[in-house]
């Protein structure tokens, strides 16, 4: 029986063609577009959510890298730096940096009346607002390594305070200096005269990236460098620490474990580790490495021993999977030709899976790098890093930070100064992470191979 | 440094050892090779081995038991009249092992004698401003018994150091000795070494389990003498956060649970829908020119540090949300510090963690439900919610626990973004705090460890790893156990 020959019972629809879309279809049709159009508006989100991260810590930072600088002929004025006029540094020691200050004053004061500019301001003390804290500091420190040079005039690149440098760089406006009280709005007329003369300019900082951490008060001096040391020493004790263990690790329990309890006991641990919130790692080192074994509080070493722990599964995970895709048939040649298992492990199956490895390696340092909340907790907050460590012992024993730990400091400070330079910060750790992995990728293009 | 050069002299000995055994090796089987059991370089290994392995890890052991051992006769020798009010025996020992240090450090100067150091009848002004010359740091009252006690703890730590150096330095002989005496040549030295090395191979293996054992124990140490000072009653039933580092500190842990809940529950608001669209797009409709640009663009920003986040929280979000909802526009937010804030930064720090494993889980389905559902007709988009999500599901919500576990213990983005008032509220405009916040805000600063708002940190941490690990081994059973379904 055929089809055709069936009573169609009921009322047959009446046929139309296929070309032409019934409302069920247009319903359908469109059910289908707009499921399709949420798919594309996620990925849109997402991006758009990127875009503006992005965004917002190149626009908030970059103005970090830049800094405002007063360039200034200085009269080191002999009967005020050296009063006994022996030139003997120690003795021109005891002047202190409020010594200084008045020399500078002065100098910046010349200029301002040498460039005819009209203020309402009478005394060369006034023009302390417009400098750091810090350029005493720095004209005293020449001073002392250049004896011979007093009573001369040597020009000084200063930094100007750093309401000054908020101002070229439109974060302290006019309207808001009313509740301001270290810098007035005819301060601010010299300084629009001073840019217009050439004094004040904005140029680039390399203090910034390479100097140390300053004071609450003087964001315009603080630098990131002192916590990047901390930061990779931190990285060294974690390379020479994760990657043996995490190496040896994955060869047992990939290669030689026997399929039992313990083995699976192991392997549980390590996925477990894997999830465990990083803050818990904080608390781990904070029991064990200060409470238990005392080491010192805010060591980059106690640091890097916590970050081993932390990168260890990762390194663990990855290692185990570049061990696994190297093929079988290479161990089955190494034992045929008499390696031991042993040898054909280290000899032959681990140089294979090295670019793997090494890959995973870096990935798992990367994410170390950036970690924050475990050094939160022993004790590697910002305002620790503010000498650089004199040797190689104190590099990982002296009190430091590390770059993140950092840039949370500078985001808790009041000073909104501060916030440009934690995005600044930002930026300089990103420049590592993305280092970081474009080597890992370039590994992972150039030798990784494909059995 | 003496202790630098005891391994330096261990590490010398071995690689003498080394060169010796293979030297003896060769000359017993006449210089021929072949006549050895194994290559020439095992018997040095083996030689090596013997040397360092059980020299240094008698050193380990002995650097960790030694002040426990120093410390506890120390102890001994402090009269109870000496610790005051409000310390206790470990602040004092603390004190004494200062002292100690100081009176090493200052010998080390020159500023003092090593005779005058160990003199027991000195004088404690007189020693105290010895120290203070030689700038080390002296605490108010340095009392005759506990310069005694610190004398006595230079001395115990002084002989321990000098008998731990004969005594490594014995073994590392012995060792070498041991080594070279069984050095022939139809000795198995390979399969010696191998077997130490396979023991090397499974203690660095086992570090994971010590690791999983110091955590466990840290919490449990802590957390135990935290409940011993602190109710655990009140703890996990009072409804009030308010520590008072000046005591009659209330502590429960609800508010803080529920500001993590809460906040979690806001990221994942905005994490699983993005995430979840994103990844049936990108695995079913998406070609591969898309693909590959939009699936390595959202895993950007899983590479991203949290401080980031943080940050992105309280310098963006919070003022994006403040000029919406704040008092210039709605009136409801009077800080750029809130749930919402710190809500909406997790929230995109998780989507990519949502969508890269739920775009595996997609891709786990097998193509023939697919093909099934097109055949009876079905379009795509009935395909992917009738058939392909009902059979993602369990390998979704394994997914969506573990970005739950992710968002209860992030700490950066709600230590910047969420703020440190602790609340029970509804409200997502207003502050609240989390337990990851008030673990490092309890720990960081200077605390002696003694107190219950120190300790209850512990605790948190205790709560929190609890949770997480209960979310994590859950959300894995049912993800392995949907794997199983489908291979």
């Amino acid at each position: 029986m055929t089809d055709a020959s069936m009573p169609s019972g009921g009322k047959a629809a009446p046929r139309k063609s296929l070309m032409i879309e019934d409302a069920r279809t247009k319903r359908r049709n469109a059910a289908e577009k707009r499921f399709q159009a949420y798919g594309l508006a996620a990925i849109a989100v997402g991006v758009f959510f990127l875009v503006v991260l992005l965004w917002s810590i190149l626009a908030s930072g970059l103005g970090a890298f830049q800094q405002t600088f007063i360039e200034t002929p200085i009269y080191l004025d002999e009967a005020k730096v050296d009063k006994k006029g022996n030139r003997n540094p120690e003795e021109m020691s005891k002047t202190t940096t409020f010594g200084y200050a008045p020399l500078i004053q002065t100098a910046l004061w010349e200029q301002v009346q040498a460039a005819g500019i009209e203020t309402p301001f009478t005394k060369s003390k006034e023009m302390k607002a417009l400098l750091s804290d810090s350029a005493a500091a720095q004209v005293r420190d020449y001073v002392l390594s250049h004896p011979e040079q007093v009573g001369e005039t040597v020009t000084f690149r200063i930094l100007a305070a750093s309401r000054v440098d908020g101002y070229l760089k439109g974060r302290v406006v006019r309207e808001d200096l009313a509740r301001d009280k270290s810098i007035d709005a005819e301060h601010l007329d010299v300084v629009d005269r001073l840019v217009d003369a050439g004094v004040i300019r904005k140029q680039f900082n390399l203090d910034f990236i390479v100097g140390a951490d300053a004071s609450e008060k003087r964001p315009e001096q603080a630098g990131l460098g002192v916590a990047m040391l901390g930061s990779f020493y931190m990285m060294l004790v974690v390379l020479v620490l994760a990657l043996p263990i995490g190496v040896a690790a994955s060869i047992y329990l990939e290669e030689f474990a026997p399929q039992n309890k313990v083995t699976d006991f192991i392997e549980v641990n390590i996925s477990n580790l894997a999830a465990v919130p990083s803050i818990v790692f904080g608390i781990l080192g904070l029991a064990a490495f200060i409470q238990f074994a005392h080491l010192p509080m805010s060591a980059p070493l106690v640091g890097g021993l916590v970050l081993t722990l932390m990168t260890l599964p990762t390194i663990i995970i990855s290692t185990r999977a570049s061990l696994k895709s190297v093929p079988p048939s290479i161990r089955d040649a190494a034992l045929g030709v008499g390696a031991s298992k042993m040898q054909s492990v280290f000899h032959h199956v681990l140089p294979l899976a090295m670019p793997g490895i090494l890959t995973g390696t870096i990935i798992g340092l990367a994410q170390a790098l950036g970690e924050t909340a475990p050094l939160l907790l022993i004790g590697m907050v910002g305002y620790v890093a503010t000498n650089y460590p004199d040797g190689l012992v104190s590099g990982f024993m002296a009190p430091n930070s590390a770059m993140p730990a950092q840039i949370f400091e500078w985001a808790k400070r009041a000073d909104p100064a501060y916030y440009e330079r934690a995005w600044g910060g930002i930026i300089v750790l990103l420049v590592f992470l993305l280092t970081m992995n474009i080597i890992a990728i370039i590994l992972r293009r150039r030798f990784e191979r494909r059995w | 440094m003496p202790l630098l050069w005891l391994i330096v002299t261990v590490l010398a000995l071995a690689g003498a050892g080394y060169v010796i055994a293979r030297m003896r090796a060769l000359k017993s089987a006449n210089g021929d090779i072949r006549n050895l059991h194994s290559l020439p370089s095992y018997y040095g290994s083996n030689a090596a081995i013997k040397v360092i392995v059980p020299a240094l890890l008698v050193l380990v052991i002995w650097l960790i038991a030694q002040p426990l051992y120093v410390g506890s006769v120390v102890s001994g020798m402090i009269p109870d009249s000496e610790i005051g009010e409000g310390s206790s025996r470990d602040l004092v020992l603390a004190e004494v092992s200062r002292t100690a240090d100081g009176i090493d450090a200052a010998v080390a100067q020159g500023v003092m004698s090593e005779a005058q150091a160990r003199d027991g009848g000195a004088d404690v002004e007189v020693l105290t401003q010895r120290l203070k010359d030689a700038g080390q740091i002296v605490t108010g009252a340095v009392t005759p018994a506990k310069l005694a006690a610190a004398q006595r703890m230079r001395v115990l730590a002084d002989t321990a150091r000098q008998v731990m150096a004969v005594v490594v330095i014995l073994l590392a002989v012995a060792g070498l000795v041991w080594a070279l005496r069984e050095t022939e040549k139809d000795f198995r030295a390979r399969n010696t070494v191998e077997r130490s090395i396979r023991g090397l191979l499974i203690a660095a293996a086992s570090i994971a389990i010590l690791t999983t054992l110091g955590i466990v124990l840290s919490l449990i140490g802590n957390t135990m003498h935290f409940f011993r000072l602190y109710p655990a009653s009140e703890f996990f039933g009072s409804l009030t956060w308010a520590p008072s580092f000046g005591g009659g500190s209330q502590l429960g842990i609800w508010p803080l649970l529920w500001g993590t809940i809460y906040i979690s529950f806001v990221a994942l608001l905005v994490a699983v829908p993005v995430g979840l669209f994103a990844a049936i797009y990108l695995s079913e409709y998406a070609g591969s020119k898309m693909r590959s640009w939009a699936k390595p663009a959202l895993e950007v920003l899983a590479g991203i540090p949290t401080i980031v986040y943080g940050l992105f929280a309280l310098l963006t979000v919070g003022p994006i949300l403040l000029s919406v909802f704040g008092n210039d526009g709605l009136g409801w937010m009077h800080g750029t510090r809130a749930v919402l804030t710190a809500g909406i930064a997790m929230g995109i720090m998780l989507i990519p963690f949502v969508s890269s494993l739920s775009d595996d889980i997609i891709n786990a389905v097998p193509q023939a439900m697919r093909d099934g559902s097109y055949g009876l007709g079905a379009t795509k988009s009935e395909t992917i919610r009738q058939v392909v999500l009902p059979a993602a599901l369990p390998g979704i919500v394994g997914a969506v626990l573990l970005a739950t576990s992710r968002a209860i213990g992030e700490t950066m983005i709600v230590v910047l973004g969420a703020g440190a008032a602790a609340r029970l509220s509804l409200n997502p405009f207003e502050a609240m705090t989390t337990v990851t916040a008030k673990i490092v805000s309890q720990l960081t600063g200077d605390n002696d460890f003694a107190s219950p708002e120190a300790l209850v940190a512990f605790a948190l941490g205790m709560t929190l790893f609890v949770l997480t690990l209960g979310l994590n081994v859950f959300a894995l059973f049912i993800v392995r156990k949907y794997r199983e379904q489908y291979e």
